[in-house]
């Protein structure tokens, strides 16, 4: 029997960005919180001295431990889906801070066009350049109602960026100037300006000089050690939580963090249609505990919020076989298999290539968005193009040879060393689509440590995944030979995913939009049929846009965080939904 | 990645001129008692019923300079451990270039990471319905942990080697070794519990961890496989040399040394 506990404003379930901006900003505005979180309350002086590859690039030391739980994966609704097994497989956070503790630091804003991509691209090509099975979703908020919380975030986080050419205008420049240029990324931008490309540095989580936020809460200056993306950082220089918000949360009583709590449960009131708090387990002792609250958040990992959601059996779970229900719809990301590109072998040039950091980079945009005519192409939108020096540790340098190279004996060996350092890779991040035949349900056979069934992930791609892939391929390519390189070789576009659901790009599911038809929340991440239910963070993307994901969730959990505000104050739905004819 | 593939003859008939003096070198060295370079870490691979004794207390010199960190720990049958030593050895070789897996320590790597949470696969998914071989996309399915993994497959090796040479793989000729892996490698032989290519990419993925990691974890020794590659271990940062235009190369050092060293 769960131990019910004193009632509190908010319960926040899950502390990674969108959990901690909620956190922060409930703790600002005087609410009585409470903060669940599963993992272990990391500070940053648990990555100090950790400079350790093996440990996090191939043991995946801040990785969700998968014993208890993970999540099953097929391509075919008429197949058996497997688990998920091994962290090689499964890269998403745990602990305190969440992924963006080991977020690479990439920073984006989404395009105008992509916040209204349905709209846009029946008005610009006509409604049959939609596929038949591409469930296509404006996503119910413009880019200029989202720009005052992407300015929000990037102040909170300090962006270190330099205006893209070709970028909508920003209200205000990024908080701190951009990182470093190396040869390598010059190369890059050279081969990009003299193929009348926009190359421009990556706006970067990876701060290039100290910088105090707004909340009054310190980040470093980046030191490029290289121990970036999937290490936490070390010098306190990356835009993570653990650096931000949640201090800035736990500066304030009546702000309460327990970690080791695993929520499984949201209680729910059917009658009255309210969610009336979670039930969770502290890890440690096995407790269950009952906290009760008058608004939930959810703020988990897009899995978490999903998984949450069915097992509590709040609203309706989406059928592929009718198209109906809500929730697991529209099931999308940008799969480590979308980064596909050309990578450049240099036989006189030698980069420093085990100095970086994680946003270390330069990037086109050209080909993102609708900015470039999609009249004689096979699909829709568009993504980054990049050059990164995330540093790389000796493990992985040891993979840079050419394909002809065997991956074992004497040949590897003298290969390997030769071109450890002499190899550059240029790729295409496009953005992915939702389909009616992708999406999340809970699994019938696996179950996790409680006994609860595991999230199952049904997904494969559609023409669109691969046709845009090839076309990006070619795009690279062509900067790739312009930098000269001597050996060039191009990915070769998959034709289908494969499980493998690394990079952490996973999103929707409790999707956002303006009819409640197509989206479960409004566009404060509301849900439409559970007033006091805010789900917050990935889960709301529609489709997945051509960037990574990091700075729309973060502007999307300050849009919430003015929401739980806004709905604590005068109660009631936020959004009016409007019936469209978005259904596919 | 690279793709997976053999050799070809022409580096093959390279390496096996080395290898010869290689496997002459490793017996001899064994009985040497850790009078040459590697010979006390080697010492540990031969299976001389006396080396132990003889070694023990004989010259307390030798003894004190001997790696206390490497005795095995997961393996017990130490024809296992030769096979394994053997394998690594043929995927890492010892070349001009520099060592090979043996001397780098590669085998005690792997025995310390099978003994560790990674060997018995505690922080991943293992309950059942287990489906090793429905599918060739979806990763690790095997209700073998990592470290029965490399038991079974070793032995599979032995047991191959034995049927096509009656000899033991230690024992063969680099070439004969080669072709074996290949076998491995491409699929081609039945495996209890698992497909042979994930146990061969499980020994080459971790032999290739046990040249290039931080020493702290048994192989690299004397981060000569840093060296080899001039890669500078774990530093500060690198806000000076960031903008360098030709390449830096340090003396590399350690994690313990990063971390300070001592207590």
């Amino acid at each position: 029997m769960a131990k019910k506990l004193d009632k509190v404003d908010v319960v926040i379930v899950g502390v990674g960005w969108a959990g901690g901006i909620v956190s922060a900003e409930m703790a600002k505005a005087g609410k009585k919180v409470v903060a669940l979180e599963r993992g272990e309350h990391k500070k940053r002086s648990d990555y100090i001295g950790v400079k350790d590859e093996l440990r996090f690039d191939n043991r995946y030391q801040i990785m969700q431990d998968l014993s208890g739980e993970t999540i099953t994966s097929r391509n075919n609704i008429d197949e058996t889906a497997l688990p998920v097994r091994t962290r090689t497989n499964m890269q998403v956070g745990t602990d305190l801070g969440g992924g963006s503790v080991h977020w690479a630091g990439a920073t984006y804003r989404y395009w105008p066009y992509e916040f209204e991509i349905r709209s846009q691209t029946i008005d610009r090509y006509g409604e049959d350049k939609i596929p038949e099975d591409m469930n296509l979703q404006d996503w119910g908020i413009t880019y200029e109602e989202m720009e005052k919380y992407y300015d929000k975030w990037e102040k909170t986080a300090g962006i270190s960026g330099e205006q893209d050419p070709l970028a909508p205008e920003r209200e205000n420049p990024w908080p701190t100037p951009p990182l470093k240029e190396t040869p390598g990324l010059k190369l890059f931008k050279e081969a990009a300006k003299n193929l009348d490309l926009h190359p421009f540095q990556i706006a970067a989580g990876n701060l290039s000089e100290q910088y105090e936020n707004p909340d009054g809460q310190t980040i470093n200056a980046c030191m490029y050690c290289s121990f970036c993306t999937r290490h936490g950082c070390d010098f306190g220089a990356k835009s993570d939580p653990l650096q931000t918000v949640i201090p800035t949360a736990l500066e304030h009583d009546n702000y309460e963090l327990r970690t080791r709590a695993y929520v499984r449960r949201v209680l729910y009131d059917d009658d009255n249609k309210k969610a009336t708090g979670v039930m969770y387990v502290d890890e440690r002792t096995g407790e269950e505990f009952e906290q009760p609250a008058d608004v939930v958040v959810l703020s988990g990992f897009a899995f978490t919020n999903n998984r949450l959601l069915m097992l509590s059996d709040i609203g309706e779970q989406y059928d592929p076989e009718t198209r109906e229900g809500i929730i697991g719809r529209n099931f999308n990301g940008q799969y480590n298999s979308a980064f596909n590109g050309s990578k450049g072998f240099f036989e006189d040039k030698k980069f420093n290539l085990y100095m970086g950091a994680g946003a270390l980079g330069a990037a086109v945009n050209d080909y993102a968005a609708d900015n470039f005519d999609h009249a004689d192409l096979d699909f829709i939108g568009g993504g980054a193009i990049e050059l990164r020096q995330y540093g790389f540790g000796a493990i992985s340098s040891s993979n840079n040879v050419p394909k002809d190279t065997p991956s074992w004996g004497a040949q590897y060996k003298e290969d390997s060393l030769h071109y450890a350092y002499r190899t550059l890779q240029i790729w295409y991040s496009p953005l992915a689509m939702s389909y009616w035949h992708n999406y999340l349900d809970l699994d019938p056979t696996y179950k996790d440590e409680y006994g609860d069934p595991l999230l199952r992930a049904t997904y494969k791609f559609g023409d669109q995944e691969r046709n845009i892939a090839k076309f990006g391929v070619e795009r690279c390519h062509e900067i790739m030979e312009e930098m000269g390189a001597d050996i060039i070789e191009d990915d070769e576009v998959p034709e289908e995913f494969d499980h493998s659901f690394t990079g952490g790009h996973y999103t929707g599911g409790v999707v956002m939009g303006d009819d409640p038809e197509t989206s479960a929340v409004n566009n404060y991440l509301q849900m439409w049929d559970v007033d006091n239910l805010f789900v917050v963070g990935g889960s709301a993307f529609p489709q997945f846009g051509g960037h990574h994901p990091t700075p729309t969730i973060g502007a999307l959990a300050y849009r919430a965080a003015e929401g739980i505000e806004k709905y604590m104050d005068d109660g009631g739905q936020l959004a009016e939904a409007k019936r469209q004819t978005q259904k596919a | 990645m690279a793709n997976n593939g053999p050799v070809n003859n022409k580096d093959k008939q390279a390496n096996d001129k080395k290898d010869v003096s290689r496997r002459q070198f490793l017996k001899n060295s064994g009985y040497a008692a850790g009078g040459v370079v590697g010979g006390a870490l080697l010492g540990g691979l031969i299976s001389n019923p006396f080396q132990t004794e003889e070694t023990a207390g004989t010259d307390e010199n030798t003894q004190a300079k001997e790696p206390l960190q490497e005795a095995r720990t997961f393996f017990s049958r130490s024809e296992d451990f030769q096979t394994l030593a053997a394998a690594t050895e043929r995927i890492y070789p010892e070349n001009e270039n520099g060592p090979g897996a043996i001397e780098l320590g590669v085998p005690y790597f792997i025995d310390k990471q099978l003994a560790g949470f990674w060997g018995s696969n505690s922080r991943d998914y293992t309950k059942g319905p287990f489906d090793p071989k429905a599918s060739d996309t979806h990763g690790f399915q095997s209700k073998l942990n990592r470290g029965e993994m490399f038991l079974v497959g070793l032995r599979r090796m032995q047991e191959v080697s034995q049927e096509q040479h009656e000899e033991e793989f230690f024992d063969l000729d680099g070439e004969a070794q080669d072709d074996i892996l290949v076998s491995f490698e491409s699929g081609d032989v039945g495996v209890t519990g698992m497909r042979s290519e994930t146990f061969f990419e499980l020994l080459r993925q971790t032999t290739i961890e046990g040249v290039y990691s931080d020493p702290a974890y048994g192989g690299n020794k004397d981060m000569q496989g840093w060296e080899m590659m001039e890669y500078p271990g774990p530093r500060m940062g690198w806000m000076d040399d960031i903008e360098a235009e030709d390449f830096v190369s340090k003396a590399p050092k350690s994690l313990r040394s990063y971390q300070g060293g001592g207590l």
